[in-house]
């Protein structure tokens, strides 16, 4: 019997080592590049289980954030502990560790076009030396549950829509199970309707699934649709932070101003 | 109107200082890439399934060009000489000049330089879009090592594949030479042969094998350098692809010089 996806995923291993409320935090993180500061000395705490949308303009340092968080940069002050662990110095194997508790799913959605859906999905299995029954059901639950006919393994991600190419890099993303999933832009150059099924994809794996998530986003839509936190990123700092049912005008106003336009 | 700038020696001395550090920066970088790929190889993380299809796309796929065109330089080679050595009594000479000039010189340059053209713009312009699409990034991100995953790989495979690729590049450039030296200059098979044996020694052809594991470990380097570095999308790819070729063809010359003064103490 196939599990349903919520016994599949809370079942399986790589869930949250400690009992800590915050699953990751970052102290005074700063990250400077070519003489330009992208971030400055910002604080900020995620909970476990709950589904964050991290805001701002284009080149405000979201992605970059992202990208500190899974270690793909390392930040130039200040330090991020994720499950209780300092990942400042970390080694390269002690990261591959850390990295099996995440997952990210790039702007560009970012399938190695040489292979496969099905490879691209299995490839982080792989690394974990599954047998090959136990990753050939993973893949396919993992496309079943990002709503993938198994038909698409054979497809090559050039055959595959934008939002289809989005949807397999979450299957890739959850595919070992990791209590955090990362977004960078989940919804940009889809059509409204494939973001909404992109946002509700989002929600219902951290409701159902109870996956951290960590979304970077400027559309207001998709953050009003999967947030339970809101925070709004400004010249590298954390300006406003703001629950979704607390949104306020008066309260927040610098998200409101981001949010011109929109009643909430 | 616009004033032109009057060169002063500071000026010029900044932007030879600027450049010497690039250089060095980039030399440091590279070095750090083999040294990156061999801990890969002895600490058994390289992926030898990507090796071996590194090599078979290195090698395999390579030997056909090289085949053509080194039996075609060892035809040219004869044609343009064999009958100003018959015209001296020097037939048994031509064996030696042109077994000589293969396997130390013309085997590894022309095999590197070709394998430079087909498959160092290869690999740049591979990991160069994987670069800019993001999918170097998602390997990390699945814990995996981009120098185990894509460039040990197709280092080691170069290193391994252009010796191989040189060996029959001299096989077939002598074989080309010597129809060409019976068909046109009436030379006796037996005069190319015996001069080949007379004159020419085992080390002649292993220096040139020794040089084409270099050379394959520039070729592969290179483009892979080139290819992290790419950015700014397919722009960026077609640069770094030209980069990678005309960076490995000048390094390939250069260093083919001080190699041939090494190993043959020249």
């Amino acid at each position: 019997m196939v599990p349903s996806p919520r016994m599949w995923w809370r079942a399986g291993e790589g869930l949250h080592a400690g009992e800590k409320m915050n699953i990751i935090s970052l102290y005074n993180i700063g990250y400077r590049v070519g003489g330009q500061t992208i971030l400055d000395g910002l604080d900020l705490e995620f909970e476990k289980g709950e589904s964050f949308v991290i805001m701002g303009r284009s080149g405000c340092g979201k992605s970059t954030l992202l990208r500190l968080i899974i270690g793909l940069i390392r930040p130039t002050s200040g330090w991020i502990e994720v499950d209780g662990r300092n990942t400042l110095n970390l080694s390269p194997q002690e990261w591959q560790a850390v990295r099996y508790q995440m997952g990210m799913v790039f702007q560009s959605a970012a399938l190695f076009d040489s292979m496969t859906i099905y490879d691209n999905v299995a490839f982080g299995l792989r690394r974990k030396n599954l047998r090959d029954s136990e990753i050939r059901e993973r893949v396919f639950e993992a496309l079943k549950i990002v709503g993938l006919e198994p038909a698409t393994a054979l497809k090559m991600p050039s055959d595959l829509s934008g939002g289809m190419k989005k949807r397999t890099a979450i299957a890739r993303a959850i595919a070992f199970k990791p209590p955090i999933l990362l977004y960078d832009e989940p919804t940009t150059g889809l059509d409204p309707i494939m973001s909404d099924t992109i946002n509700e994809l989002i929600r219902d794996l951290q409701r159902n699934l109870g996956v951290t998530s960590i979304v970077v986003t400027h559309d207001i839509m998709s953050a009003l649709k999967v947030a339970d936190r809101i925070g709004l990123l400004s010249e590298g700092r954390l300006v406003e932070l703001a629950t979704r049912s607390e949104l306020d005008r008066d309260r927040h106003p610098k998200l409101a101003q981001f949010m011109k336009g929109y009643s909430f | 109107m616009a004033v032109s700038k009057k060169p002063t020696w500071t000026g010029s001395l900044n932007r030879l200082g600027r450049g010497l550090f690039v250089l060095l920066f980039n030399m440091g970088e590279i070095a750090q890439l083999y040294l990156k790929s061999f801990r890969s190889l002895f600490r058994r993380t390289l992926f030898w399934e990507n090796t071996i299809t590194q090599m078979e796309s290195i090698g395999v796929r390579s030997l056909p060009l090289v085949l053509i065109i080194s039996a075609s330089t060892g035809m040219v080679f004869s044609l343009q000489i064999a009958k100003i050595f018959a015209t001296f009594g020097l037939t048994s000479q031509l064996g030696q000049g042109l077994t000589l000039a293969f396997a130390r010189e013309l085997g590894p340059v022309l095999s590197a330089v070709i394998v430079a053209g087909r498959v160092g713009s290869a690999i740049a312009a591979e990991i160069g879009s994987m670069k800019v699409t993001e999918q170097i990034e998602a390997l990390e991100t699945l814990s995996t090592d981009p120098i185990d995953y894509l460039v040990a790989p197709r280092i080691i495979a170069a290193g391994l594949m252009l010796p191989i690729l040189v060996i029959f590049a001299d096989f077939i450039g002598i074989i080309g030479g010597i129809a060409v030296a019976v068909s046109y200059a009436n030379i006796a098979p037996t005069d190319f042969i015996d001069g080949i044996l007379t004159w020419v020694t085992f080390w002649d052809f292993a220096g040139g094998i020794i040089k084409a594991v270099f050379f394959g470990l520039v070729i592969a380097g290179i483009g892979t350098y080139w290819g992290l570095r790419t950015e700014n999308g397919a722009v960026g790819v077609g640069k770094a692809t030209t980069e990678s070729v005309v960076t490995a063809s000048i390094i390939i010359f250069v260093l083919n010089y001080f190699l041939s003064i090494l190993l043959y103490n020249l």
